[in-house]
């Protein structure tokens, strides 16, 4: 397993938001959370990357313990991840959002960064071209000197995306990528994670779109409140009458 | 793009020209205090405008530059330049002591500790005993020598600290435009989004902390090597709210601000220190900080982004309707 969640808890208050779930992740493949709102989704990544800490659990990733990390520290670990409410960096240019993507890739740290070493550029114009071909195979390379913030809604999603693959990690977590996305623009998304997983990129995907997660995902997690109720590929899940019951039921059921 | 060199070439150019063109020594020792302060206001834009902390105790990482030099150049007997590299390093050690357990707590506990420790070092100025003089300070500080060069006049000196405002400019501008200057923008923009991408907030806010407070120090030491002795009186609270103040009036996180800031201000008070006698004849010089005090709030209702933002906006939108005008 490349990821390894185990018994995870977080309490808010006193309500148990993530009550005891595990789960691993392979390489190479797409790992899908699925559960109402306030299932503990967006939190199991916030958990995951530390941006805030369990009350009890594991997690593990590569065969490293992620305990007692800071969130910079779980990105050069190899996982980044997106956000849900789109936390791009608006005032910069799509290209710099990128490059900052890239930030692990870099070497020139704050004193170096004074004097503008040769060095420093060399690394600086590498890093730039790899942003310009990550966006180009994105579709945003005609907008690299626009602010993010400019940006049409779906294409910010893109972003997001781009950013968090920039520095090359071994497992993105992304949060609700299709969210905001009209069908046309969901079915691109799709089509370009499958060939991200293609080519051995190790994914997690929350998402409410069903349409997306059953196309995309290998496995998928089923969570209610905090519990994890099912696991397995998306026929096993489309059929499990307790999934149903819990999720599918109350919203647009997928045929 | 020809602009982004002729610009700065000619403002160069022109500062350079200043002695040459006035024989006022009153003008050109108003530029050296301007150019010293532009040091310690590019410095404390850096840790505001990027880095999101304020601080209040800027005044005090100046003073520590100034007596370092002081007492280092009198009691020590150390060549100036050795003096003023000891300037840069006390503040930068002392705001890397500050600055790493305030820095990991949020929001404004930067600011509380700074303005705690500028009130401290002030009264350590004064109360310093032999070491720093007391309230009258240390005197007999040597002109700066730096290799067969005497900095003895203020013409010479303008250029030292010409020279020094330029290395500080383009130090800033790299750092600005590398992976640094990017890491501090984003986050200024989202620090969860800057952590998740593998950006050390605390640590480079420490280090924008840490720069600012270098800057400071060569300032402060510029300082002392200019007007030859120190006392505490141009270190106080007083003067670190000015730093913040010309930092926020010239524009937070651009290149042109703190000079624009700083150069508004002193001038400004120049200015007001002669008219306000002129108006009301027995006015102290509280009078001025009322005024600056008026001068800042009309400011933030009005333009909170400072006035060298204003000036690029305006400047683009003219170049806008020039274009559309062309086509």
């Amino acid at each position: 397993m490349l990821l390894e969640v185990e018994g995870l808890v977080k309490y808010f208050g006193g309500v148990a938001a993530v009550d005891g779930v595990s789960f691993g992740v392979r390489k190479g493949e797409i790992y899908a959370l699925i559960g109402p709102n306030g299932a503990g989704k967006t939190t199991i990544f916030n958990l995951i990357t530390r941006m805030i800490e369990p009350d009890r659990g594991t997690v593990t990733f590569a065969g490293r313990s992620l305990a007692g990390l800071k969130p910079h520290q779980v990105a050069a670990a190899g996982i980044t991840r997106t956000f849900q409410n789109l936390q791009l960096f608006g005032g910069m240019s799509v290209l710099e959002n990128v490059m900052t993507g890239a930030y692990l890739k870099g070497r020139t740290g704050f004193w170096e960064s004074l004097a503008r070493l040769p060095r420093s550029v060399a690394e600086e114009k590498k890093i730039r071209e790899e942003s310009m071909r990550l966006l180009t195979v994105l579709g945003l390379a005609g907008a690299a000197g626009m602010p993010a913030s400019a940006l049409p809604f779906g294409q910010q999603r893109l972003l997001e995306i781009a950013r968090a693959l920039a520095s090359g990690p071994g497992l993105v977590l992304l949060d609700e990528p299709a969210a905001g996305l009209n069908s046309v623009e969901a079915k691109a998304l799709a089509g370009f994670l499958k060939k991200l997983r293609d080519q051995g990129k190790s994914m997690i995907l929350v998402e409410h779109d069903m349409e997306t997660v059953m196309e995309v995902a290998d496995r998928i997690l089923v969570l209610n409140f905090g519990v994890a109720i099912a696991e397995g590929t998306p026929a096993e899940i489309q059929s499990d009458p307790e999934v149903i019951k819990a999720y599918l039921g109350e919203d647009d059921r997928v045929a | 793009m020809m602009r982004r060199i002729v610009v700065p070439a000619a403002a160069l150019a022109l500062f350079a020209a200043v002695p040459l063109l006035t024989g006022s020594g009153y003008l050109l020792g108003i530029l050296i205090v301007t150019g010293i302060y532009t040091i310690v206001v590019t410095g404390l834009g850096i840790l505001m405008g990027y880095a999101g902390q304020i601080s209040l105790g800027h005044a005090a990482f100046f003073g520590l530059g100034g007596y370092a030099v002081a007492i280092l150049t009198t009691s020590f007997r150390w060549p100036a330049p050795a003096a003023l590299v000891a300037a840069l390093v006390l503040p930068g050690i002392v705001a890397a002591v500050i600055g790493r357990p305030t820095l990991k707590l949020k929001e404004l506990f930067l600011a509380m500790a700074t303005l705690a420790f500028g009130i401290l070092v002030h009264i350590f100025f004064n109360e310093g005993g032999k070491i720093t003089g007391g309230p009258s300070g240390l005197s007999g500080v040597p002109y700066f020598k730096l290799g067969g060069l005497v900095f003895d006049r203020d013409t010479e000196f303008y250029y030292l600290v010409l020279a020094a405002v330029l290395l500080v400019f383009l130090a800033v501008k790299n750092l600005i435009d590398s992976r640094t200057g990017r890491a501090l923008k984003a986050v200024r923009e989202s620090e969860h989004a800057a952590e998740a991408s593998g950006i050390d907030t605390a640590g480079l806010k420490l280090r924008a902390f840490v720069f600012s407070a270098v800057l400071a120090g060569l300032a402060g030491g510029l300082y002392a090597f200019y007007v030859t002795f120190v006392n505490p009186s141009p270190f106080s609270f007083h003067t670190s709210v000015q730093f913040v103040l010309m930092a926020v009036i010239g524009g937070l996180g651009t290149l042109w601000g703190p000079l624009l800031g700083t150069g508004v201000v002193v001038f400004l008070g120049e200015f007001l220190r002669w008219a306000v006698p002129l108006v009301i004849p027995d006015a102290g010089g509280e009078y001025q900080i009322i005024f600056f005090g008026m001068i800042l709030v009309v400011l933030m209702v009005f333009r909170p982004e400072g006035l060298s933002r204003m000036i690029e906006m305006i400047r683009k939108g003219s170049v806008r309707e020039g274009e559309s005008s062309a086509s």
